[in-house]
């Protein structure tokens, strides 16, 4: 699971209020090369919630995203390569994703998260 | 290596997980038929509810990724835990990526998500089935869609309104059993235009896919019906292309409900 769909993933457990962000529990942290792709990433940048990105980044072992942006960074090839880094090389291929206020843990095996919920959880 | 569409050769299997079959084969054909829209739609964001082997996905993936390498966000969801590791073995097979998820539906990509997908499709089990087989998490999940096949077609089409973006395309596999008239009157309601943009019948089923978009902007219509047909399929016609052989356990499925 690449950090870019962490960031569009939320604990839907009922009674929970805000599942966003997921807490991540590392046992296996793969990274694999891909295209540098600028514009794909200048598209996606508007829908990251940043903040929960650089927390995931850090928790996978990459702490080089800077902790605030602003547009004109965009521009920068720097920024771009850290940002497509995070967001897109970085695989948690096994540990858990945590609901932030339970604690019920979604566990990641082979990079594939399992969200589905039990049935008291609906 | 450059592939047109996934090759049924790469594709994984897995005796709980349903391979590629005519449902799948027209659910590409369609998205083949409309690359050229597609192409021009650029979607940052796609998504296959109901993933299976992976066929469906791994060729969206080509199909859109013939110009400029991973130019969207590709996310493949299935119920059964089989399967998604299945769709990961054939997305790697192709030099594909996608992030594969195990969830029922899209569950837990509402929030983030809503109003922000560009293309979603899926082949949902639209057979009609007795409630009870519905849901299971084995290879029945993926056929078995309750009375008139519509159980989990019913609660896709809201998850469809609540994650397609405002230029959001929906494709969707359907029987003639589902009454595709009656959905589309629904999606209607929903505010979405639709069209049936591919139809095949074989001995067994008559299957359509529908592409559904929001009623906002009339140039959307109008691109539409400037390329693409509705096309009529030789049932035939598949097997003559690339030395593929009928899945047995295609058949098989079918032979259930005679």
């Amino acid at each position: 699971m690449r950090l870019i769909t962490h960031n569009m993933l939320s604990s839907n457990i009922k009674g929970v209020t805000n599942g966003f962000p997921l807490r991540i529990q590392v046992e296996k942290v793969v990274e694999k090369e891909v295209d540098f792709n600028p514009d794909f990433l200048r598209n996606m940048f508007a829908k990251i919630e940043w903040k929960a990105l650089t927390e995931a980044s850090k928790t996978l072992g990459y702490a080089d995203l800077p902790e605030e942006t602003e547009p004109l960074m965009l521009e920068s090839e720097e920024f771009l390569r850290k940002l497509h880094h995070a967001l897109l090389e970085l695989h948690l291929e096994e540990g858990a994703l945590v609901c932030p206020e339970t604690g019920r843990k979604f566990p990641v095996n082979k990079g594939i998260p399992n969200m589905l919920l039990h049935e008291d959880e609906v | 290596m450059s592939y047109k569409v996934a090759k049924i050769g790469l594709v994984s299997s897995h005796p709980e997980v349903y391979d590629p079959c005519d449902d799948s084969f027209v659910l590409v054909d369609a998205l083949l038929a409309d690359r050229v829209n597609l192409a021009q739609h650029q979607p940052s964001i796609c998504i296959e509810i109901g993933c299976g082997s992976g066929y469906v996905i791994t060729s969206l993936a080509l199909i859109l990724g013939k110009e400029v390498p991973h130019p969207a966000l590709y996310i493949a969801t299935d119920i059964n835990p089989y399967a998604v590791t299945v769709t990961r073995e054939t997305l790697e097979a192709h030099g594909c990526f996608a992030d594969v998820v195990n969830t029922d539906i899209t569950n837990g990509f509402e929030k983030r998500l809503s109003k922000s997908v560009d293309v979603i499709v899926v082949n949902p089990p639209y057979v009609p089935t007795p409630e009870d087989e519905v849901g299971c998490k084995g290879i029945t999940s993926a056929w078995a869609g309750g009375e008139n096949g519509r159980t989990v077609i019913d609660r896709i089409l809201p998850v469809a309104e609540e994650l397609l973006s405002d230029k959001g395309w929906l494709y969707m596999v359907t029987l003639a059993a589902n009454k595709p008239v009656d959905l589309c009157m629904e999606m209607k309601q929903k505010g979405f235009t639709s069209r049936i943009i591919l139809q095949r019948s074989t001995d067994e089923e008559s299957l359509q896919v529908i592409k559904f978009w929001r009623d906002l902007d009339t140039q959307l219509e109008a691109n539409v019906g400037e390329n693409t047909k509705l096309l009529q399929f030789n049932p035939f016609s598949f097997w003559k292309r690339g030395n593929q052989s009928a899945p047995t356990s295609c058949k098989e499925k079918f032979s259930l409900y005679d």
